[in-house]
């Protein structure tokens, strides 16, 4: 079949004369110039509009367009004009002239006197990137597979000291109890984060476990998250709405579903939000008496469970516990199990022994207490699609 | 004089076996085969397995692809992409193949280890592919593998992949270090009589660069990856900081994910000009052959090679203004980044200078070549702006870089891979590749390139992210963006379906192909001119070819023929190099 479809072409090049194809190179040169800039001014995909003070990134990205477009054109249809202009003729030769010293410099000149167009505008917006202003209202958001946290410094606007090392189901930040710049610290273990318009912020980024990068592309900023340290950047909202965050840096298998929530806040709700908090010392204080549900509840949150089992009933990694318990499942090996507390136990602590068809068989294995175990039957046994029993965050989209 | 006296003296030790012609084989034609066919064929798994991916971002839940099977096929995509072929086939097929012949030698100077490095390749290609069948499948890191993830559970293949990845690149950098070693002699100590350096062609030149960048950049790789090893395996904490996942504490402490970075990056952005350098030049020689013109300002090429290579080892950090690393780092790399585009864009001016007023053939390889200018053109400028660090800052990590690095480093070597198959196939089989598949499939290749990769620019000026399994409930996400995907899928399976005409054509070609003679298309340089085509063991007879002039004499005013050979005399020809300037 390649035989003849090759002969065929092969024909169809012996009919048409030789210095037709030149033509035709020519022509489609200069139909890709035309139709690339074309595609720039009339493509539905555009930059996704601002919400940030970063329009000056956008106008560096505009700046390096026309001149990076200039150059582009210019060459391509400089080509096209070779391709067709000098096309072989029989008997006629090349022009002998191996250098010409004085045209590669002034091209190299041309081009560099771009190159600085294009770096001086870039290096002064970078230069206000990289310094924040003295206004600036820090907050911090904590990633890890595949979920984020978030924590104010509180009424002292000092930060607590933390370290991975003591993060425990009561300490999900890992913040140094006897540091007492962290008692006051606002903690907010949902997905969603609120900031206050046009009042510059400064993320603090931290990372429990793998690199993470927070990045919302209506503010255009971001930065990795790196565990072991902390990475920051800043920012001024400047539209009101939520913004999904979405993390950046490829984090493992559940890093497209990495989701958090900004909500970029008028003072008025924002102080609202703000008083409904919790700090550090609530959290601590308040986790003595609880009953077995707000146990599992907590413990759902701060092992991370419930950033592959969705608690609002969207589509997760692995199985959403709402409604799941008492539910028939189809195993992956075609057998049928009821979901009861023995069966769910059995899935925490050697989770590859059942996996729920359509699931890939990702998670690992917890070693958790008898009590613990029963907390979280307990919750997940509460989750239901009944609204007075529904615990989840309704997250909104409007922007 | 850098060449050896009593070269001619010496014993050939001609094989005599099949095996010791054909698999054990010291002779660098055949390695570069071994080493070329090898390459393709890991290639086309990894061509497969683009495809795989493209369905399911064009077309999610059509083919049954998980997140684990997905992020794996990314990361073995990109890896054999990079390293396994692009690599392999400029260092080891066509440095192997044209070295020795370019400079007029026998043989590489130390063919045992140049023999030795092919089977190390082999080694590692196998070593890859074996993870494939391990518990857990393949790595699914990224081909950037950054830990901590890339060894820790919650990434696929982070059972065994991982350690068979790793160990695979070891094997691999062992094998391109007795390779490069050899590459790098040869062209310093085996060149022919009157071949000085400034007379070598500018394949040899981008080679020989990009092969001393290797010799340099791969030991980062080398360490960072064997530190990873131990990381993985004895638990040291090189790349691993106090950490914990899925809620418990690993058992690691003080390291640091980001010097990882920094090693992978001063062997990675290397790299890209171990890629681009071998294809600078191969394609300058292309477009001097068929445009029958002196390659424009020869050594101002040589010095932009030069240049090229040294500045690639300082800007390696562009590749994490978001990082995390120190902010004001920044500042230095934007500038070198950019500093870099001036050596390159002149190559671009020079290509296309050498094409004004010279006598264009629009041969297969010379299509090939003009493709490579649009597509490098492209990727070269959209480098501009993610080089650029405020402007990466939201570009980077999204579709943007995609379309970037694929036309850069991905599309445009290949198309020179192509061109220079197409260029020097005669003189490897005595067979000229068939023409009209030849045309179509630069066609299919080059404008089906151009519409999956341009764009695609625009999904990351949107600012979709890569390295996204799904992109399902992200509102600034437009339906349309969905429309767009589905369009790339369906052009990247029909381009990755017609390179099946390139296969054909190489085997079709081998037995029913139009002979060819020994120098089809009328060129200077040195191995269009040995006695026998193929070239036989030893490659030039009794006597080393002696060179009275450079490579690019085309279109020499008062000469016979419209293209002198190096071999020609100063006699017959008057040798006008020394008078080159105005």
């Amino acid at each position: 079949m390649f035989a003849l479809l090759a002969k065929c072409h092969d024909k169809a090049l012996a009919l048409s004369n030789r210095g037709r194809i030149h033509m035709t190179f020519a022509v489609i040169l200069v139909a890709i110039v035309i139709i690339s800039v074309l595609f720039h001014f009339l493509s539905p995909w555009q930059a996704t509009p601002l919400a940030s003070n970063w329009g000056s990134i956008d106008t560096t990205i505009t700046i390096t367009l026309v001149i990076t477009g200039i150059f582009f054109v210019a060459i391509v249809l400089f080509m096209a004009y070779c391709v067709y202009k000098y096309k072989a003729v029989p008997g006629r030769r090349s022009e002998y002239r191996p250098e010409n010293k004085k045209l590669e410099w002034w091209l190299i000149g041309i081009t560099t006197v771009a190159i600085c167009g294009l770096l001086a505008p870039g290096l002064i917006v970078y230069n206000d990137f990289v310094h924040v202003p003295a206004n600036a209202v820090e907050f911090e958001a904590v990633g890890e597979q595949w979920r984020w946290s978030y924590r104010l410094p509180g009424k002292d606007n000092t930060f607590g000291r933390t370290s991975v090392t003591r993060i425990d189901e009561n300490n999900a930040f890992g913040i140094d109890p006897n540091d007492a710049a962290g008692q006051d610290d606002i903690l907010i273990g949902g997905n969603q984060i609120h900031v206050l318009i046009n009042q510059p912020a400064k993320a603090l980024l931290r990372s429990k476990d793998v690199l993470h990068d927070f990045y919302v592309p209506q503010f255009r900023a971001k930065m990795d998250l790196i565990p072991g340290q902390v990475t920051y950047f800043w920012f001024t909202p400047t539209v009101l709405g939520t913004f999904d965050i979405l993390c950046a840096e490829y984090c493992g298998i559940g890093h497209y579903n990495m989701r958090g929530q900004v909500v970029v806040d008028d003072a008025v709700s924002y102080q609202e939000w703000l008083s409904s908090q919790l700090t550090f010392a609530d959290v601590i204080s308040g986790g003595t008496v609880e009953g077995l549900v707000e146990q599992g509840q907590r413990l759902a949150s701060s092992r991370g469970c419930i950033a592959c089992h969705s608690i609002d009933g969207s589509p997760s990694l692995g199985p959403g516990w709402v409604d799941l318990y008492g539910r028939q499942e189809t195993l992956s090996d075609g057998s049928m199990v009821e979901v009861d507390g023995p069966y769910l136990i059995e899935s925490v602590v050697d989770p590859a022994a059942k996996i729920v068809s359509g699931y890939p068989p990702i998670m690992v294995a917890y070693e958790l207490s008898d009590e613990q175990l029963n907390s979280l039957v307990a919750y997940i046994a509460s989750l239901s699609s009944d609204p007075k029993n529904s615990t989840s965050i309704q997250p909104s989209t409007e922007e | 004089m850098a060449y050896a006296d009593d070269v001619e003296n010496e014993e050939l030790h001609e094989p005599t076996s099949f095996i010791s012609k054909y698999v054990w084989s010291q002779d660098h034609k055949v390695i570069a085969i071994q080493y070329s066919t090898t390459a393709i064929l890991v290639g086309l798994v990894a061509l497969v397995l683009s495809g795989m991916m493209r369905m399911q971002i064009g077309f999610p839940g059509s083919i049954d692809m998980d997140a684990t099977a997905y992020y794996q096929a990314m990361t073995m995509h990109g890896m054999i992409m990079v390293i396994y072929l692009l690599t392999a086939i400029f260092l080891g097929g066509f440095g192997n193949y044209l070295i020795p012949l370019m400079v007029g030698a026998r043989d590489m100077v130390f063919p045992y280890v140049n023999m030795l490095s092919y089977w190390f390749y082999l080694v590692s290609v196998l070593v890859l592919l074996a993870s494939f069948f391990v518990p857990g499948g393949p790595t699914g890191a990224g081909w950037t593998l950054y830990p901590p993830q890339a060894i820790t559970a919650g990434t696929p293949g982070s059972e065994w992949g991982i350690i068979l990845m790793l160990v695979s690149l070891i094997i691999f950098i062992i094998a391109a270090t007795m390779g490069g070693l050899n590459y790098v002699t040869t062209v310093l100590q085996a060149r022919t009589h009157g071949m000085t350096m400034f007379r070598m062609p500018l394949t040899v030149w981008g080679i020989f660069v990009a092969t001393i960048l290797a010799l340099l950049a791969f030991p980062a790789l080398f360490v960072s990856g064997l530190m990873m090893l131990l990381d993985k395996t004895i638990g040291t904490s090189f790349f691993m900081p106090d950490m914990m996942q899925f809620g418990s504490q690993l058992d690691y402490s003080g390291g640091s994910p980001i010097l990882f970075q920094h090693l992978f990056w001063f062997f990675g952005h290397p790299e890209v000009y171990i890629v681009a350098l071998p294809a600078f030049g191969l394609v300058s020689d292309l477009i001097s052959v068929h445009a029958r013109r002196s390659i424009f300002g020869y050594r101002m090429m040589v010095w932009a090679i030069v240049s090229i290579g040294v500045l690639s080892f300082v800007v390696w950090a562009h590749h994490m203004y978001v990082s995390g690393m120190n902010p004001y780092f920044g500042f230095f790399f934007a500038t070198t980044t950019l500093v870099i585009a001036v050596p390159t864009a002149l190559k671009v001016y020079n290509w296309l200078l050498t094409l004004w007023r010279g006598n264009i053939h629009l041969t297969v390889p010379m299509l090939f070549s003009l493709a490579f200018i649009v597509t490098f053109l492209v990727g070269g400028l959209t480098g501009l702006f993610l080089g650029n660090v405020v402007v990466d800052i939201p570009l980077s990590d999204t579709y943007f870089v995609v379309a970037h690095f694929h036309m850069v480093m991905g599309v445009a070597p290949i198309l020179v891979v192509f061109g220079s198959i197409y260029h020097w196939y005669p003189k490897i089989t005595g067979r000229m590749l068939h023409d009209g598949i030849g045309k179509l499939h630069f066609w299919i290749t080059f404008l089906g390139t151009y519409l999956i990769y341009f764009p695609m620019h625009y999904l990351g000026f949107l600012g979709m992210p890569r390295r996204y399994y799904a992109y399902e409930d992200y509102p600034f996400i437009p339906d349309s963006a969905q429309s767009l995907n589905a369009f790339i899928t369906v052009v990247a399976i029909v381009v990755g379906i017609s390179q099946l005409l390139f296969l054909f054509n190489l085997a079709y070609s081998y037995f029913k192909g139009a002979p060819s003679g020994g120098n089809p298309w009328r060129a200077t340089s040195l191995e269009w001119l040995t006695p026998e085509t193929p070239p036989k063991h030893g490659n030039w007879g009794p006597s080393l070819p002696v060179v009275h002039r450079w490579a690019y004499d085309y279109g020499v005013p008062g000469a016979v023929l419209d293209y002198v050979p190096q071999t020609t005399s100063a006699e017959e020809v008057p040798v006008h190099e020394n008078d080159h300037d105005e």
